[in-house]
């Protein structure tokens, strides 16, 4: 590939990419979003976290089969519990990376 | 400037909220810097892809399909859909940066990935937490990203995989995140619905639509509970 046509590849993909990340963010927040709009975005960060990390936890990667004694689901659960009670991020990612070392 | 905040504190404040962002980015940043170099693609170019793109797994899939001969509109087909989840986190943070200009909006969509999304809303939820210091935790995850896959593509990886549980910082944030956004009986709902349906929905359709399928469906699905919750007069938080 010659590197003009890796530039046009890049502009091209840091399009579609930068897009959906401007424009929801433009539009919505320059106006008075309905009520309905305002709770239901509200739940997103949380469904949406949830739906990033559950599969990477108890889906095996190559296979793409289910498994729940993975590590990485098993010691999420005291991971969990650690940053509930001790509202603590660096704690807990500390703690998620030493039992995934110890256990891993 | 506001009393309650210089420059360098936003500064300050939001590049240690970024800190497990960067810690989990270096080692997946060096990996894609190396197989970007055995597909052909110098340091200069996966930093340049860093730059333009910064979108981590979009980014190892398009190293794969390039080093696979694939043709560039499907690549940046895939990118497209590989990050059009992208849509519902800009979405929401349209609530906290209401009214913001337009010019400043342009700048911090740039730097919108699932670990920053998840860092701040999660600190907007909280409170002290403002713009700025949002920008900063972008551009510190984004200048961590570019550097690691840069460093990779010059000297490989120098974390070998599985040291220190490194490999599970990101997993262990999304974890601690997750626990810090259940503010009350019908979130722990929806995250749950979320999750759950996010895995049957990957187990049955390949692909990556799983995300924000899951996302919409659980969302709309805790929103209805909600208002049913109300609307009987049961208390719905």
């Amino acid at each position: 590939m010659t590197f003009e046509n890796y530039l046009l590849l890049l502009l091209g993909m840091g399009s579609v990419t930068y897009l959906p990340r401007l424009l929801p963010l433009l539009f919505l927040s320059q106006r008075e979003l309905p009520r309905w709009l305002v709770d239901w975005l509200e739940l997103i960060p949380v469904a949406i976290l949830a739906a990033l990390l559950a599969p990477s936890l108890v889906i095996e990667g190559d296979s793409g089969r289910l498994d729940l004694l993975r590590t990485e689901f098993w010691i999420a659960i005291p991971t969990l519990l650690f940053a509930w009670k001790t509202r603590s991020l660096g704690g807990s990612v500390l703690l998620g990376m030493m039992l995934f070392w110890l256990f891993g | 400037m506001r009393t309650s905040s210089t420059p360098d504190k936003s500064l300050r404040e939001g590049a240690s909220a970024a800190w497990p962002i960067c810690l989990g980015y270096f080692p997946i940043g060096m990996a894609l810097g190396v197989l970007a170099q055995q597909a052909g693609l110098g340091p200069v170019w996966i930093g340049l892809m860093s730059v333009l793109v910064f979108a981590g797994s979009a980014q190892f899939i398009a190293v794969a399909m390039i080093d696979g001969g694939a043709t560039a509109a499907s690549i940046i087909f895939t990118t497209f859909v590989v990050n059009f989840r992208h849509v519902l986190m800009s979405g929401a943070l349209a609530v906290p940066l209401r009214g913001v200009k337009r010019r400043f909006l342009l700048l911090f969509a740039y730097g919108i990935t699932d670990e920053s999304f998840a860092v701040n809303m999660t600190r907007f939820r909280q409170g002290h937490w403002d713009r700025w210091r949002a920008l900063v935790v972008h551009h510190t995850a984004n200048l961590t990203w570019i550097l690691a896959t840069i460093t990779g593509g010059v000297v490989g990886t120098l974390i070998p995989p599985g040291s220190f549980g490194i490999d599970y910082a990101l997993p262990a944030m999304f974890i601690a995140l997750l626990a810090l956004q259940l503010h009350g009986r019908i979130y722990l709902v929806t995250g749950t619905l979320a999750a759950v349906i996010a895995v049957v929905w990957k187990l049955l359709i390949p692909g990556d639509s799983y995300i924000v399928g899951a996302a919409v469906s659980a969302a709309t699905l805790g929103f209805l509970l909600r208002r049913r919750a109300f609307s009987t007069g049961k208390e719905g938080e």
